[in-house]
């Protein structure tokens, strides 16, 4: 086991009240495994791979649980201690590959900063590591794109530089927060490729987070589903995707539009939205939306349950029918 | 059905990038390059491309946000750009568009019963004391409440902001409807609701609308036929289910390949080499030649021109 989340809550206090946007999230990741958090906006998945990699900003901050990295609590450690560890052992790629490099410096300094900082390599080492791990990613003629500005390259380009710094350390784990959200189709797919074969080269653990529920199924081995905060289920791919158990996820699979779909009908909806985070319905987060809403589930809220290695939050599947999730 | 009510004919935008001394063009982006499409009455035209491919500057040329470097545009049999001030500002009413940003295109000084008020107290088209019951009305249209009328955008959610944008389009009474990604800046959840607002609103009003999208999905979901661009050129135009089933285009082909799909094998992709080139310099011949797995001779050559390969089904390649 590589990563170990425990009980993971993240708080932002505001003055109008205190919002929980990571509220008590556990899970772990294996070496060399693919684990996608998916969910819309404001269901707290990348407050969660924030928290991971240390970086929640005042007025938020990690309120409570463990991230143990290698049996090691990140969230003790001090800022000074962590950064031996980002970029190293643990690295990020960002969402938006436009505004997350620096303007100003050459692609190459960019890189070998990293490099130099964690490698204690020379000048001369970390410039062919640089022009190596460009290469690695696809960037063609790496030796002269190097010396290139970002505004000089296209978004995938830019985002597979940010996947070449991410990479440069060789890190046990990559945390990948939308890395094709703001890309083309043709683009995205490239950059997906690239991330599996990295995973292949470098026996590397991916936590891809992203809202795409078509790239999910494509990438990932594992899925985690939020809502408001929380796990509402977790399944491996194949599971998740043939036998949905949560009404949330039942219904987010159904209202995307499909290319292999061929009826005319209307589109499943969700009804309303995403509840304000500082008035949360009692009960159940999802309870307000649901189709399937019982008395009960407006006044308490369901435990996550793990049945046969499927993890859902949701009373149509309460403990009282041991044995095998069975939906009503 | 057929019957036609926007027809475009070899229309063009360039858009000058620089100038020598003389003020004379040395560097020209071809936006949108001899594009040619009809639209008929009742359906949903689907385009689809990816950014920078000029799907959105051909929407804006539509409704007149843009004027066109060439080519012409019919709308109902007349050609727009021949008609006077006057005439032509009659017939921008009857297209409206629907922008892709709902937290961009709405004022935010205004209230919503305002911004739907609007173009209808422009255009003249009730007394004054009806506009009141007409906003409400409109609001009622779009899943709104009344007691919303008086909020101002700041205080809705992406979601219904759009559903704010939707009322305003319909407010004149448009016969077509440009829809610029209308939902690509919303979560899944509520993306299928704006979806379903519309496609009831088309049957309500017998509206026609030019889809734009780069999500393939959802254009297949609300057109009936589909076009697909590249560079400021259209390289493929068939009716939904024969593109999707029938892709002829090496660059459809590829496209609709790129899409991840849900509880599929997974399939072997196309994947395509390097980025969408340039539109400043866009290389010789076919502009999709240098990406294309399909390339040979006369691509680098010629430009291929649209032919209908079978009924309804139009392509751009050296291929057919």
């Amino acid at each position: 086991m590589l990563l170990e989340v425990k009980n993971l809550r993240t708080e932002f206090k505001l003055k109008r009240g205190t919002v929980r946007a990571v509220d008590d999230v556990s899970f772990t990741i294996d070496k060399g495994e693919i684990l996608a958090i998916v969910g819309e906006s404001g269901s707290g998945k990348s407050v969660t791979s924030l928290s991971l990699m240390g970086l929640i900003q005042k007025p938020g901050g990690v309120a409570g649980g463990e991230i143990l990295f290698k049996s090691q609590d990140l969230s003790k450690l001090s800022q000074k201690e962590l950064q031996e560890i980002r970029g190293n052992k643990i690295s990020m790629i960002f969402q938006e590959p436009m505004t997350s490099l620096n303007p100003v410096w050459r692609i190459k300094d960019q890189i070998m900063e990293n490099i130099m900082t964690h490698m204690k390599m020379s000048k001369k080492e970390a410039l062919a590591r640089t022009v190596e791990m460009l290469d690695t990613v696809g960037i063609p003629s790496p030796a002269e794109r190097a010396n290139d500005y970002p505004h000089q390259m296209s978004g995938g380009m830019r985002q597979r530089v940010m996947t070449a710094m991410a990479l440069s350390c060789e890190p046990d784990l990559l945390i990948a927060d939308e890395p094709t959200t703001a890309l083309d189709v043709t683009i995205q797919a490239q950059i997906l490729e690239l991330l599996y074969q990295m995973r292949e080269k470098f026996n590397m653990a991916v936590l891809l987070i992203t809202h795409d529920l078509g790239v999910v199924y494509e990438a990932a081995d594992r899925v985690i589903v939020m809502y408001c905060g929380k796990i509402v289920e977790e399944a491996d791919v194949k599971t998740l995707f043939e036998q949905p158990q949560h009404p949330y996820t039942v219904g987010l699979l159904q209202s995307i539009p499909q290319i292999d779909n061929e009826s005319d009908e209307h589109l499943f909806m969700i009804k309303g939205m995403v509840p304000n985070p500082l008035h949360m319905p009692p009960g159940c987060s999802f309870s307000d939306r649901c189709d399937r809403c019982m008395e009960r589930c407006t006044k308490e809220m369901p435990e996550l349950q793990e049945i046969n290695g499927h993890k859902v939050r949701c009373f149509l599947y309460d403990k009282a029918e041991e044995g095998e999730l069975s939906a009503k | 059905m057929n019957e036609v009510l926007m027809k475009v004919q070899d229309l063009s935008k360039y858009f000058t990038i620089d100038t020598d001394w003389r003020g004379k063009p040395v560097s020209v982006l071809k936006a949108v390059d001899e594009v040619s499409l009809t639209i008929n009455k009742g359906e949903a035209f689907g385009l689809v491309g990816e950014s920078g491919c000029g799907k959105t500057t051909l929407g804006k040329i539509l409704v007149n946000l843009y004027s066109p470097t060439s080519g012409k545009i019919f709308f109902e049999g007349k050609e727009l750009s021949a008609l006077n001030k006057k005439q032509r500002r009659s017939y921008c009413k009857d297209i409206q568009m629907i922008f892709q940003d709902p937290y961009a295109s709405l004022n935010p000084r205004m209230t919503v019963g305002d911004i739907i008020a609007e173009p209808i107290i422009i255009n003249k088209l009730l007394p004054m004391s009806e506009v009141e019951e007409r906003v409400i009305f409109l609001l009622n249209c779009v899943g709104l409440a009344r007691h919303q009328r008086n909020r101002f955008p700041h205080e809705f959610s992406g979601g219904q902001r759009q559903r704010v944008g939707i009322a305003r389009a319909l407010a004149v009474e448009p016969k077509l409807i440009v829809c610029d990604e209308p939902v690509s800046a919303l979560d899944v959840s509520i993306q299928a609701q704006v979806l379903n607002l519309l496609d009831d609103l088309k049957e309500e009003f017998k509206l026609t609308y030019l889809f734009i999208a780069h999500g393939l999905g959802v254009v297949k979901h609300i057109s009936d036929r589909v076009g697909v661009m590249y560079l400021g050129k259209l390289v493929e135009i068939a009716p939904k289910k024969e593109l999707y089933a029938n892709p002829l285009n090496p660059y459809t082909q590829a496209l609709l390949s790129a899409i991840p799909v849900i509880n599929s094998e997974k399939k072997e992709r196309i994947i395509l080499k390097g980025d969408v080139p340039s539109p400043i310099n866009p290389p010789a011949g076919c502009r999709f030649s240098s990406r294309c797995f399909k390339e040979f001779e006369p691509c680098k050559l010629n430009t291929p021109k649209l032919k209908e390969v079978s009924p309804g089904h139009w392509v751009a390649c050296h291929l057919f």
